[in-house]
């Protein structure tokens, strides 16, 4: 394939199976790459170990969400029934814990949903609707029962020749250049929008 | 010696093979497979069948905005509620509906957390039914209000009489419970879909198919550093969903439980809530999942084991269910509070003893052909016996809610409830809706979640050359790692 005018994201190659991809991420990883990535069509046990990953911090997004939702429903409660406009129903106090637990939990709950999912899409920089690897043929079957594995060329480690040969001895096959489109930039700030 | 020795090693296989777990995907299905064979459902041509069907139900759904326009125009009165009985079929309906709707998030949630991974066949379509069910639900207390035109007042929005909605009403409870788990349920559904939907965006053979599922797939492309913090959001929402699902019919059942009406003010209500939920929302799943698996041939997925395992938890909460009732008898007897005593006397033999009958013979009664293997194991038979707790848990919601104020404290006032052609019309309509979106959903979006069942095939295990290639699984850095093989 030649593309004069796009330039070179990254290599590709396929392996046949998740037990495949495991052992090629992992000596990808000893090589010392940073700028690369495996695909999958389900989550590869194990992989994130391979790759070097630390904890997923999407835990910290949720932990925000769910304090900030206890803090609304004591706030709304207490601001409502008690200071804004107080009004005795049935006797009962203007404010207290017990009757508040429901509406505590639910928002809770609400707001650590919310939190949760905000915390993916910025960690994950999704929507984003494309992305070089898709224009790479094969790669369809990475949501089929395709294992593929990207090396990018913005990786100090990466060389035309050398990274070729390495993938090639690691078993990977159809090893392909991947291009991206002009003008797309691979690593957007999310302020930049969906590309 | 030998002989005896040969003898226990043929008991000792015998053992081993019936203990043998089961693959959850029969006949070794390649991955490929898996998605050829949901996607198909999508991509193929409508059946005849289900336009039928799908034009049916979507007539008979025309009935909810029929009734409610008459209802609204006319005024509450077409509603066969009056005092005593102020609380009738709408409330049994949007409980009826709302337990229905907890079968997935259990699924979803509990059975994620508890890692029985045979739910990774039936969660997608759970959650689905979990979704619609509740729609239906939420219809009846928005219109229950009278005024409907006013039931923004349930929102902590300021108005122009100033005055704030009551928190200490369980009533308003269940506004915030619900509609939190409405809007967590469909963040839990969207985000299990959102690999699937790339599944079917990249199969896509039109532009539009491509951009619709395209859009919808946020551009998912299967990478690991969006699979390390999507398991993780998965995880997290199913941690929270769990206590959610187990609130939600505990706060509905506070509408009652917080009130002094004897045969309300029992505290077994949330548990007992829970349990007929459980139970009500599997026989519905059971009830959709039947017969498209015959019709779309998913026997390799959805196999006899995940039928058998529903049906065991039929059985299980359907005897929960029945400790419930015949401990409300206990309780009743052991307080010696005539009221209460009354109450539940009346219920069984006052002037709704049919409704309580059908109750004990659909929920209790029913569910305990289960113990047999033969009625667990035809998928006819199956059906044929969830067709009993989809019925009895709307008569317990009927005889819960109507036998309880139907005779209430002064004799004077004490009446008997009919429904009139308006509340039967409204709930023949809100079962065309539930069916309609649910064939909808059948129809555009996959039915089974392919992504998790692929990753517990055997070949989605890239620790599965160990253990042919060593017999000794301890050599593994981490056992646990071994049981992923089999779910």
């Amino acid at each position: 394939m030649n593309h004069p005018a796009k330039t070179l994201f990254g290599l590709g190659a396929e392996f046949p199976s998740a037990a495949a991809l495991l052992e090629a991420a992992k000596k990808i990883y000893a090589h010392g790459f940073k700028k690369w990535d495996v695909y999958s069509p389900f989550p590869i046990h194990g992989m994130d170990h391979a790759m070097g990953f630390k904890r997923s911090r999407v835990s910290l997004f949720s932990l925000i969400g769910g304090f900030t939702g206890l803090t609304t429903g004591f706030v709304l409660i207490y601001y409502t029934s008690a200071l804004n406009y107080p009004l005795i129903v049935q006797g009962k106090p203007y404010f207290a814990l017990e009757p508040s637990l429901p509406i505590f939990f639910e928002l809770t709950i609400l707001l650590t949903a919310f939190g949760t999912i905000l915390g993916l899409l910025l960690l994950t920089l999704l929507p984003r609707l494309h992305h070089p690897v898709f224009n790479w043929d094969r790669f369809q079957r990475a949501t089929d029962d395709g294992f593929f594995l990207v090396l990018e060329v913005a990786d100090p480690k990466f060389d035309p020749t050398a990274s070729r040969l390495l993938l090639q001895g690691i078993g990977g096959t159809h090893i392909t250049e991947i291009y991206q489109d002009p003008e797309e930039d691979p690593h957007p700030v999310r302020a930049e929008g969906v590309a | 010696m030998r002989s005896s020795d040969s003898s226990a090693q043929a008991a000792f296989a015998k053992a081993a093979d019936y203990l043998e777990r089961r693959p959850l995907v029969s006949n070794h299905r390649p991955l490929s497979w898996i998605t050829q064979h949901v996607c198909q459902i999508v991509e193929e041509r409508a059946p005849k069948w289900w336009w039928i069907l799908t034009i049916t139900f979507g007539a008979m759904a025309t009935l909810v905005p029929a009734m409610l326009t008459y209802l609204v125009s006319t005024g509450v009165g077409v509603w066969g509620l009056n005092v005593p009985v102020c609380w009738a079929w709408d409330i049994t309906n949007f409980v009826f509906w709302i337990g229905i709707g907890h079968a997935g998030t259990l699924i979803s949630a509990i059975l994620f957390l508890t890692r029985q991974k045979w739910r990774t066949s039936i969660n997608r379509s759970a959650e689905a039914m979990t979704i619609f069910a509740v729609i239906c639900a939420g219809i009846f207390p928005a219109f229950h209000v009278g005024r409907v035109w006013m039931a923004w007042f349930l929102a902590p929005v300021p108005n122009a009489n100033a005055i704030w909605q009551n928190f200490r009403s369980p009533l308003l409870w269940d506004v915030f419970a619900v509609s939190t788990y409405f809007t967590v349920s469909l963040i839990f559904w969207y985000l299990g879909l959102i690999p699937d939907l790339a599944s079917l965006r990249d199969r896509a053979t039109t532009r539009l198919r491509q951009m619709a599922y395209g859009l919808l797939a946020l551009g998912w492309r299967g990478s690991n550093r969006h699979w390390t913090h999507y398991e993780k959001t998965y995880l997290i929402l199913a941690g929270i969903s769990t206590p959610l699902v187990l609130s939600v019919h505990s706060v509905v059942s506070f509408d009652f439980a917080t009130s002094i009406v004897p045969g309300w003010h029992t505290t077994i209500f949330p548990p007992y809530f829970v349990a007929g939920a459980i139970f009500g929302g599997f026989a519905m799943v059971l009830t959709l999942l039947i017969p498209f698996r015959e019709i779309y041939k998913l026997h390799d997925l959805v196999t006899d084991k995940h039928i058998d395992n529903m049906c065991k938890i039929i059985l299980l909460t359907g005897s929960l269910v029945g400790y419930a009732y015949s401990m409300e008898f206990f309780i009743a007897w052991y307080s010696g509070n005539p009221f209460e005593i009354y109450a539940f006397t009346n219920r069984a033999f006052g002037p709704y003893w049919w409704a309580y009958w059908a109750m004990i013979t659909c929920n209790v009664a029913a569910p305990q052909l289960f113990w047999f293997k033969f009625c667990r194991q035809n998928p006819w038979v199956v059906l044929a016996i969830v067709m009993f707790p989809n019925t009895g848990m709307w008569f317990e919601r009927f005889v819960i809610i109507v036998t309880s104020i139907h005779r209430d404290f002064l004799p004077s006032s004490w009446g008997y409830f009919s429904p009139t052609w308006v509340d039967i019309t409204l709930f023949i309509g809100t079962i065309g809706l539930f069916n309609f979106l649910f064939l909808l959903f059948v129809r555009f979006l996959p039915i089974i979640n392919m992504f998790e069942v692929k990753g517990i095939t055997p070949q989605a295990d890239p620790h599965a050359e160990d253990h042919s290639t060593s017999s000794n699984h301890s050599t593994h850095s981490d056992p646990s790692l071994s049981t992923r093989v089999h779910a």
